[in-house]
């Protein structure tokens, strides 16, 4: 995995052939790792991938087992300079972690810690205590808050240490959804405003769409993806990462032909067409989205561009409240998901027949081995 | 049985008439017992957070010998300073046998693994990720352990607590140190013990009462500080 690195401009931090060894398993192994500056960067990955070592290393918390790390492209090694660049980056954790003391003391501490005067961390503290909505707040217990009150505290405090990067792991886990969701939009448009370089782990997928700049996908303790939301969610690069991004349909098939830019792919005995380079005899895992199939009755009467149909059974219809989730037995499993609108039109059942299409481009193949 | 309600009338006449010998008593053992939980405090607190927040080589030896110290029996802490103390002893030079000096150094021999296994009870169970958000908030070492001491506050009062119980009311190591010198290195305990062997039932229950008294009202103003604490 190698990252582009533009000529003349410092990446924020750099990691370069960093690995951290725990007891006699090697939780991580990174060979290069960038955060460029102004970008949103966030990490995915299943649990236990090393996403929260990653973080802790790029902010100076633990020390990588081999390789190193660079702030503005000078690699740290004295516990002296590492002080002084904790003090001009912030992290916020999964759980809250207030001091048992007043919210005001809580946004304020950092500031003393890092010799702010008293009067500016006043400013400081106030204008994002009422960022975040909280500053009726400052004078409560923090054990008293809720966890949505507590999570907006720990958002003011790092973001009035005016960081020159902002790592966040996993700040929205645990919440609920109306409050998760009132808070990554009030935490986008900050980002917006700021301009914070920013690192984020996240699980969830809609949070990293909105918010990322770029993606990195960690399985295993390796960087097994990095790129745009567009390139990693559309273009997982093997089948791992697919099936982390929820890449859709995932099949396992073999290219039996290919014609001016089209592949024949066979799939458990039925054939399917897709753009694609690979050659005859490749094998291929392909990934197909439900959003991209469209159902149709038994008979196809309107004329359609898509090359691939398939007709096959419902084996199970599965409510998702706005859209239904339907899957078809044609030779092989295919899933669509509709709307619900489109679901009662077509008064689907389990049992029932109906033909799937899909357009050869919406194919992404992954070569195997 | 009336001799004991006797030694409680005798105990708050002692109280209220102010009784000097029994004033000069009483302040010696909180002098004695306070002095030796403030030096317990400081040695303590710093090596609970030094076992608490370090690996090193041995660390696990460490922590069993504050586990089994904080079972000392008084008498052999007693036993052993005495045999240092006594002349001809490794630390004889020093000539603090048999006055208050020596009997703090027991006292503190006595409470020091104890408020040094709460602090570490209170550092290892404190959240690791709690001070990795403190380190991260820009927190030097020293500012960070500051910032523990204070977050750890209540389980701290609870160990001067049972630094200071321990030591008021023991009597092994006062006697055998201390020698029960009569306006010298006589403490509550010591006196209870010879007013009981005299048969002065009265005269060492009404000691023992104003024993209970001063134990009652340190843990009551303790306990305030660690409540309020609490609420703050």
């Amino acid at each position: 995995m190698t990252q582009k690195q533009d000529a003349g401009i410092h990446n924020v931090v750099s990691a370069e052939n960093i690995s951290v060894i725990i007891g006699n398993k090697k939780t991580l192994e990174v060979p290069l790792f960038h955060i460029q500056p102004n970008e949103v960067l966030v990490i995915i990955g299943p649990n236990g991938s090393g996403k929260t070592t990653l973080v802790l290393c790029l902010s100076l918390l633990m020390k990588p087992t081999t390789g190193t790390i660079s702030y503005q492209g000078e690699i740290i090694k004295d516990p002296k300079q590492i002080l002084q660049i904790r003090r001009r980056l912030a992290v916020v954790f999964q759980e809250s972690l207030l001091l048992n003391d007043s919210v005001w003391h809580n946004v304020t501490i950092g500031l003393h810690l890092r010799g702010v005067k008293k009067a500016e961390a006043g400013v400081r503290a106030q204008r994002w205590l009422e960022r975040f909505g909280v500053s009726h707040l400052a004078k409560r217990q923090a054990r008293t808050l809720s966890g949505g009150e507590a999570k907006r505290v720990s958002l003011a405090r790092a973001f009035a240490l005016e960081p020159d990067l902002l790592f966040l792991d996993e700040p929205f886990e645990g919440l609920d959804s109306p409050t998760r969701q009132s808070m990554t939009s009030d935490f986008d448009s900050v980002l917006r405003e700021t301009k914070t370089t920013t690192v984020m782990v996240t699980h969830d997928r809609n949070e990293a769409l909105m918010l990322a700049h770029r993606v990195a996908v960690l399985i295993g303790g390796r960087l097994r993806q990095i790129g745009t939301p567009d390139e990693v969610f559309n273009y997982p690069v093997d089948e791992e990462v697919a099936t982390f991004v929820e890449a859709g349909n995932i099949w396992h098939g073999k290219v039996i032909s290919r014609n001016e830019g089209l592949a024949t792919i066979e799939i458990g005995g039925k054939q399917i067409e897709a753009v694609s380079e690979f050659g005859a005899g490749t094998n291929a895992t392909i990934c197909l989205k439900f959003e991209d199939v469209t159902l149709v009755g038994e008979n196809l009467t309107t004329s359609t561009s898509a090359r691939n149909m398939l007709i096959g059974k419902i084996t199970r219809i599965v409510n998702l409240g706005a859209q239904v989730r339907v899957t078809l037995n044609v030779g092989f499993l295919l899933t669509a998901i509709i709307t619900r609108r489109s679901y009662e039109g077509m008064d689907l059942k389990e049992g029932q027949v109906l033909t799937a299409t899909f357009k050869a481009s919406a194919i992404h193949l992954i070569k195997q081995g | 049985m009336n001799f004991i309600w006797q030694g409680i009338v005798e105990a708050f006449r002692l109280l209220i008439h102010g009784d000097p010998e029994m004033l000069r008593i009483t302040v010696l053992s909180l002098e004695v017992s306070l002095g030796a939980t403030a030096v317990s405090l400081v040695l303590g607190v710093a090596a609970g957070m030094a076992i608490g927040l370090n690996k090193f080589p041995g660390r696990k030896f460490l922590i069993a010998i504050v586990n089994t110290g904080m079972g000392l029996p008084p008498v052999v802490v007693g036993l052993v300073v005495m045999i240092f103390l006594w002349r001809g002893g490794p630390l004889s030079f020093l000539h603090i046998l048999f006055t208050p000096t020596a009997m703090v150094t027991a006292q503190v021999i006595i409470s020091l693994p104890i408020i040094t296994g709460f602090t570490y009870a209170s550092i290892q169970q404190f959240d690791a990720k709690m001070r990795l958000q403190i380190v991260a908030l820009g927190a030097s070492r020293t500012q960070m352990i500051w910032i523990l001491l204070k977050e750890t506050r209540l389980p701290l009062l609870a160990a001067v607590m049972a630094g200071f119980g321990s030591i008021i009311s023991e009597v092994g190591a006062s006697t055998m140190v201390g020698g029960n010198i009569m306006d010298q290195t006589r403490v509550l305990t010591t006196a209870i013990v010879m007013e009981a062997g005299r048969g002065d039932f009265g005269l060492a229950i009404a000691l023992s009462v104003i024993l209970m008294i001063l134990v009652f009202a340190v843990n009551v103003i303790l306990t305030l500080i660690q409540q309020q604490g609490k609420r703050a």
